[in-house]
C-alpha cells in the first residue's frame, strides 16, 4: 500500500513536470473556456434570456468551470494514450512498481491542474463581473464539486485512451463526444427554454447536475424550475461523478490489465 | 555445473489462429550472451516480451533468474533490465529526469537517485545532454539513455530486443561495446537480433527461429559448420581451364565443385582445410592451370541461416502463422 502511494505520487510528479516543460499545452486548455466567456457572455449575452431573471454572464460563468473540467477530458486521454504509443509504458510495466501508479498518478497529476485552472478561472470571472454572493464557505464547496467532477472525467478519460490507444485518434474523437454533453445541458440556456425532450435530457444531464448546484451554490441566477433532478441538483452532483468514478476506474484497470495479452 | 539464468520451455502464444510461439525452448547460461535470430515475424519480440511479464502466454513454463514468470512477476521484475527497439523513455522529461524518475521507481532514495543518474549519464556520454529533453534526441543517444534506464539497478538478466536496429555503425559499435562491459561485470544477456554480424560478434550461444519456433541452436562456429564447414575457392586466369581445374579439385576434396564461369570462379568445401588447400595448390601447378586466387573460406552465419530456414534473415517474411502482431506486439 506504501509502496503504491509512494509510486503514484513519483508519477504525479512525472506528470507534473510534463506540464512546467509544455508550458503551451496548457495555455491551449486555457484559451478556450475564456474565448467562450468571451463569445457567449458578450456577444450573445444581451440576446439571451436567464429565466427568473439576472446577469447572463453571472448565469453562463458556472457553466464555464464544468465545460473546462470536461474538457480536461483531452488532456487526460491524449496523456496516456501518448504514454502508450511511446513504449514507456513498457519500462514502467516491466519494472517492479506498483501497478496502479501508471493511473493513480495520472488522476492525481490531473486533479492539481485542475486546481491551477480553476484559480485562474476564478479570477478571470471575478474580472468579467461574476462573483459568489453566499459566502466563502459555499464556494468553496462549489470548488469541491467541480473538482470532483473533474475526477471522475479523468477516469471516463483514462479508459478511453486504453481503449483507442492511438494519439491521434484519441485527439479527434475527443471535441465531438464532449461537445454534445455541453450543448444539451444547462450550461448556455436554461432547459425550461429548450423543447420538452431535449428539456429532460438537459436536466438530466450529469453536467447540469454540477452547474445547477454551483449556481446554487455561488447563489447565481438560473435556479431552474421544479423538476426532480433540479430540485436535486446537489445531491445529483454529488451521486454522478461517483457513479461514473465507480463505473470507468474498474473499466480503466480491467483495460490495463489486458494490455498484457 | 551450468546454471541457467533464463528458461523457458514449450512456449506458446496464439492470436487467434496465428501461433506466434510454437513449443519455444530457451536455456541461457548464467553469465553469456545468448542470441535469438530470425527474421522479422519470426517470435522473437513475442519471446522477450513474455519472459520480460510484459505478456501472458497459453503454454509451457519460463524462469528468469529463478522465478517463476507467471506466478512471481514482481521477483522477476526487480532483477532485469528490459531495452526494447523502440525507446522507452519519457520524451517531454530531460535525459537526467528520465533516470531519476526510473530510480525513484527501482525504490532509491531521492539522493541516490540523482547520484545514479549522475553516474549513468556520464558512463554512457550523455552528461551534457542531461539537461535537454530526450524528444530532442538523436537516435543513438535515446537508445543510450534506454540502456542507461535498464542498468540502475545492475540487474541479472539484460533482455535487448534489436537493440542496433536503425542505428549508425559508429553508435551501433558503441552499444556493443556497452554489452561486452556488462557481461564481464556478471550480467547475462538475451539478444534479439536480425543482423547476423550483430550474433556472430557478441552471442556465445544462438537460437535461430523461424515461424515461432527454435530451428536451430549452438555456438556461432557450430551452426556456421552446420552448412559444410570451410570452403576453397579458386579463380582461374582463362575460362577455359575451369572444367580441368574442377576435375583435378573434385578427387582432392572428395565433392564436386560449383563453378561459375563468368567470374572464373569455383568453390568447393573442404574438411582437412590447410593440407586440402595445399594438395589443391600443387595439383593445379603440376597441371599447369594458371591461378589468379586461392584461399580458404570460413562459412557465413548468412549461408547458416538460408541453409537452415531456406531464407535469408533479412528478408521481411510474413510466415503462416506470424503476423505482425506477433513482433511488434
Amino acid at each position: 500500500m506504501t509502496t503504491a502511494v509512494a509510486d503514484g505520487w513519483t508519477m504525479t510528479r512525472r506528470n507534473m513536470i510534463h506540464v512546467v516543460r509544455q508550458p503551451e499545452e496548457v495555455i491551449l486548455y486555457f484559451s478556450l473556456p475564456i474565448m467562450f466567456v468571451l463569445v457567449f457572455g458578450y456577444v450573445f449575452g444581451s440576446g439571451m434570456q436567464v429565466p427568473g431573471g439576472g446577469n447572463y454572464r453571472e448565469f453562463l460563468l458556472p457553466g464555464v468551470f464544468v465545460m473546462t473540467m470536461l474538457y480536461g477530458l483531452g488532456a487526460t486521454a491524449t496523456g496516456v494514450a501518448l504514454d502508450l504509443s511511446r513504449g514507456v509504458v513498457d519500462r514502467f510495466r516491466s519494472m517492479p512498481m506498483a501497478r496502479s501508479a501508471l493511473m493513480t498518478g495520472r488522476s492525481a497529476a490531473d486533479l492539481l491542474r485542475a486546481m491551477l485552472e480553476m484559480s485562474t478561472l476564478l479570477v478571470c470571472g471575478l474580472l468579467v463581473g461574476w462573483q459568489w454572493r453566499l459566502g466563502v464557505g459555499k464556494a468553496l464547496l462549489a470548488v469541491g464539486l467541480l473538482l470532483l467532477l473533474r475526477v471522475a472525467i479523468t477516469w471516463v478519460g483514462i479508459y478511453l485512451a486504453l481503449l483507442v490507444r492511438n494519439p491521434d485518434t484519441v485527439g479527434v474523437i475527443v471535441f465531438p463526444a464532449a461537445f454534445p454533453f455541453t450543448a444539451v445541458s444547462n450550461v448556455f440556456v436554461s432547459p425550461e427554454l429548450m423543447p420538452s425532450v431535449i428539456g429532460t435530457i438537459s436536466e438530466w444531464n450529469p453536467l447540469s447536475a454540477t452547474v445547477a448546484a454551483i449556481r446554487e451554490l455561488f447563489g447565481n441566477p438560473g435556479l431552474g424550475g421544479d423538476s426532480w433532478p433540479a430540485e436535486h441538483a446537489l445531491l445529483l452532483a454529488v451521486l454522478w461523478p461517483v457513479l461514473l468514478i465507480a463505473t470507468f476506474a474498474p473499466l480503466a484497470v480491467r483495460r490495463y490489465r489486458r494490455l498484457s495479452r | 555445473m551450468t546454471t541457467y539464468e533464463v528458461v523457458a520451455e514449450g512456449l506458446g502464444k496464439r492470436y487467434g489462429p496465428t501461433r506466434a510461439l510454437d513449443r519455444f525452448d530457451l536455456a541461457v547460461p548464467t553469465g553469456t550472451v545468448y542470441g535469438l535470430l530470425g527474421p522479422n515475424g519470426a517470435g522473437k519480440t513475442t519471446a522477450v516480451r513474455i519472459l520480460t511479464t510484459l505478456l501472458r502466454f497459453d503454454a509451457g513454463r519460463a524462469t528468469v533468474a529463478g522465478f517463476d514468470v507467471l506466478r512471481q512477476p514482481d521477483e522477476v521484475r526487480a532483477r532485469i533490465g528490459l531495452t526494447g527497439q523502440y525507446a522507452a523513455v519519457d520524451e517531454t522529461l530531460s535525459g537526467r529526469q528520465n533516470l531519476e524518475l526510473f530510480g525513484r521507481l527501482f525504490r532509491l532514495g531521492r539522493r541516490e537517485a540523482r547520484q545514479r543518474a549522475t553516474e549513468l549519464l556520464e558512463r554512457f556520454g550523455l552528461a551534457e545532454a542531461a539537461g535537454r529533453s530526450a524528444g530532442e534526441y538523436s537516435g543513438g543517444m535515446r537508445r543510450r539513455l534506454d540502456l542507461a534506464a535498464s542498468l540502475i539497478r545492475t540487474p541479472r538478466v539484460l533482455f535487448l530486443d534489436e537493440p542496433t536496429t536503425g542505428l549508425d555503425p559508429r553508435s551501433r559499435n558503441q552499444v556493443w561495446d556497452l554489452v561486452r562491459a556488462l557481461v564481464a561485470e556478471g550480467t547475462t544477456v538475451l539478444l534479439t537480433t536480425q543482423y547476423l554480424e550483430e550474433a556472430d560478434q557478441l552471442a556465445h550461444r544462438i537460437s535461430v527461429i523461424d515461424a515461432g519456433r527454435v530451428v536451430a541452436e549452438g555456438s556461432p562456429d557450430e551452426l556456421k559448420s552446420m552448412t559444410g564447414g570451410d570452403r576453397i575457392e579458386v579463380v582461374v586466369r582463362d575460362a577455359a581451364d575451369l572444367d580441368l581445374a574442377a576435375r583435378i579439385v573434385a578427387p582432392i576434396c572428395g565433392a564436386e565443385p560449383e563453378r561459375d564461369p563468368e567470374i572464373r570462379h569455383l568453390s568447393v568445401p573442404v574438411t582437412d582445410r590447410v593440407a586440402g588447400l595445399v594438395d589443391v595448390v600443387r595439383a593445379l601447378d603440376d597441371a599447369g592451370v594458371a591461378v589468379e586466387d586461392i584461399g580458404l573460406r570460413r562459412a557465413t552465419l548468412d549461408e547458416a541461416f538460408l541453409h537452415l530456414t531456406g531464407h535469408r534473415p533479412d528478408e521481411t517474411r510474413e510466415p503462416v502463422g506470424a503476423g505482425r502482431k506477433a513482433d511488434v506486439g
